[in-house]
């Protein structure tokens, strides 16, 4: 392909040599016919163009990629991984496994009921099973860090069971994302 | 004196309601109960005390009254104003139903600062109770104020008062949370730390110039001390995992923490600057919420090691945990009083998270608040009231119930929501 290219502009510089006249001989002229093959360079490039074409998405971001899920619920008083969400733990144990440069904060949380202190520690016994599951499915320690909001960052504020069920949570944010 | 105190203290009266609007304060407080004998005092305008701008003997007033132990009397105004150094008329104050009686003066003073002389007097027994002057500029107005009110509390009740003390506590107004420090009766507010990210847990180091608390501003909880005369901030724990809950040991030179560095909530033990790092509990259990005895030999903690939630104590070297409470499925947030006698916690009571109050000599339980949404209790340095954050109509707001739980108190803002009260040491 290149090749091609560089016989292309030959040709057109042989081309337009041809073209000017011998009185012709100011040097600048010469700039100015130098100037002239412009229009026939373009055809080759616009042939080479993958930039139009969109980069592949990451599979963190892309919404039919169950690693773009990163939320785990929890019953009342409980910190076990429900089984529905064991998919969603594997998937991302599988990441961080063949992205040993990936990094990633475990958000444990907690409803609002009780004492904030106390919560914390409720967030963190949440961040901590996620931490050991994806460590039991070949996530290296050093990859995660299990931390805990406890009731301070909910994600909804009424003061009944619908709400409180969303923030008992544990969320999985990569480097970048918090 | 001593009829006065066999007054104060004998008898049960009804409870009242009153209010002690505060001009410019941005916290407002509402007493809502008010319970034993309140002693009639009046406070006698101090001949030339409009020269000082804010009136300092109604600010007097507002103190003793907030206490719930004391009721102002309408003094009208009286020619000749009657000052300290006035003869006391007796019969007069008497038929005016005063128990007690403050008289005084202000005075300007060639530098441009003022005079403020005041004595106390025990009506019924006829007899002065003392006095003091002070030199004051117009900015000291306030804290000079409070330090009367204090003399007053202290000679008519026995104990010191907490007038001159401060309080902080967290404000939360949209996505804004701020740090407020504030004077006890709730004027002077002004915010030590405004973030955009949680701010719990402040304690007071004893000294009262240094705040430690937990910050969220880096995404995870965080130990920092805060020095209130420069505004500097320590980083004092931020391990791997979760930091929170700083308690300081009485001599100020230690801080126990609860981290998550090692796995699961549990009780460690540095210095003062971070340093020194020693792990006290070891458990599979969430061990959180330590605080240090008066004496310095035991922390208390709340604990999940016997199934649910309850207060532990142990040796603050480290040792074997003792277990404090039984009753109830759901006891934390240890908080002991000064003289080490009682131990106020948060309980869950048919449903309500309320204040109890367990006496550690005779293990009786009593539950002192009647709200549902109670936390982080907060005993005054003299032990007479408790501040606390409660839920009133969907809105955080502080309240304040007496040790005995028959005054109580609540301090709202305009808007947002109150939380997480800490009341500060005695200072000189």
């Amino acid at each position: 392909m290149r090749l091609a290219i560089i016989a292309t502009l030959a040709a057109a510089a042989v081309a337009a040599g041809c073209a000017t006249t011998p009185e012709e001989q100011a040097p600048a002229r010469v700039e100015e016919r130098a100037a002239k093959p412009a229009p026939v360079e373009t055809k080759p490039i616009a042939r080479v163009d993958l930039t139009s074409k969109p980069a592949p998405a990451s599979p963190l971001k892309d919404p039919n990629n169950i690693l773009s899920r990163r939320s785990i619920y929890y019953d009342y008083d409980k910190f076990d991984i429900k089984d529905e969400f064991r998919p969603l733990v594997e998937a991302h144990a599988k990441y961080l496994r063949e992205n040993p440069g990936a990094k990633m904060l475990i958000q444990g949380n907690a409803d609002e009921r009780g004492s904030r202190e106390y919560n914390i520690g409720l967030g963190q016994r949440r961040s901590d099973s996620v931490k050991r599951a994806l460590a039991i499915l070949g996530a290296k320690d050093n990859q995660i860090e299990s931390v805990s909001l406890g009731e301070e960052k909910p994600v909804c504020t009424e003061h009944a069971e619908g709400c409180w069920a969303k923030n008992r949570r544990g969320d999985m944010l990569y480097s970048g994302e918090y | 004196m001593q009829a006065l105190l066999t007054r104060l203290r004998a008898f049960l009266g009804a409870v009242l309601l009153l209010t002690t609007p505060l001009a410019g304060a941005q916290l407002s407080i509402e007493i809502t109960g008010a319970g034993a004998p309140r002693t009639p005092i009046a406070v006698a305008p101090f001949p030339g005390e409009a020269a000082l701008g804010s009136g300092i003997t109604s600010i007097v007033r507002a103190d003793l009254e907030r206490s719930g132990l004391f009721r102002g009397l309408e003094v009208p105004p009286l020619a000749p104003a009657p000052t300290e150094a006035s003869t006391v008329n007796y019969a007069e104050w008497r038929s005016r139903l005063a128990d007690a009686l403050v008289l005084g003066s202000v005075a300007a003073r060639p530098d441009g600062r003022y005079e403020v002389r005041f004595r106390l007097y025990d009506v019924v027994k006829q007899a002065s109770l003392g006095g003091i002057a002070y030199t004051l500029s117009k900015e000291q107005v306030r804290a000079s104020a409070h330090r009367i009110a204090d003399f007053v509390y202290e000679k008519l009740t026995g104990e010191k008062g907490v007038f001159s003390t401060r309080i902080a506590y967290v404000v939360k107004r949209g996505s804004r949370f701020e740090l407020q420090i504030a004077d006890a009766d709730g004027a002077d507010e002004e915010a030590a730390l405004v973030s955009f990210e949680p701010i719990i847990s402040p304690a007071w180091s004893p000294d009262g110039r240094k705040l430690a608390y937990v910050s969220f501003e880096n995404k995870k909880p965080v130990v920092y001390v805060h020095s209130l005369v420069d505004g500097k901030r320590n980083v004092i724990a931020n391990f791997r995992g979760s930091n929170s809950a700083p308690a300081w040991s009485p001599d100020g030179r230690r801080l126990a923490v609860t981290l998550s560095r090692e796995g699961g909530s549990q009780i460690f033990l540095l210095n003062a600057d971070g340093s020194g790092l020693r792990r006290l509990t070891s458990s599979a259990a969430i061990d959180t919420e330590p605080r240090f005895s008066g004496d310095g030999q035991w922390i208390y903690f709340t604990s999940d090691r016997g199934g649910t939630p309850q207060i532990y104590r142990m040796p603050a070297a480290g040792g074997e945990p003792q277990r404090v409470t039984f009753e109830g499925s759901y006891n934390v947030t240890p908080r002991l009083s000064p003289d080490g006698k009682t131990l106020a916690y948060i309980t869950l009571n048919e449903g309500k998270f309320q204040v109890a109050l367990l006496d550690l000599s005779n293990r009786q339980v009593q539950i002192i608040t009647d709200s549902d949404r109670d936390e982080s209790p907060s005993f005054a340095p003299n032990g007479r009231m408790i501040l606390l954050a409660t839920v009133i109509d969907g809105r955080g707001v502080l309240s304040a119930v007496s040790s005995d739980g028959r005054v109580k108190q609540r301090l709202s803002v305009t808007a947002g929501d109150v939380r997480e009260p800490a009341w500060g040491p005695f200072t000189e």
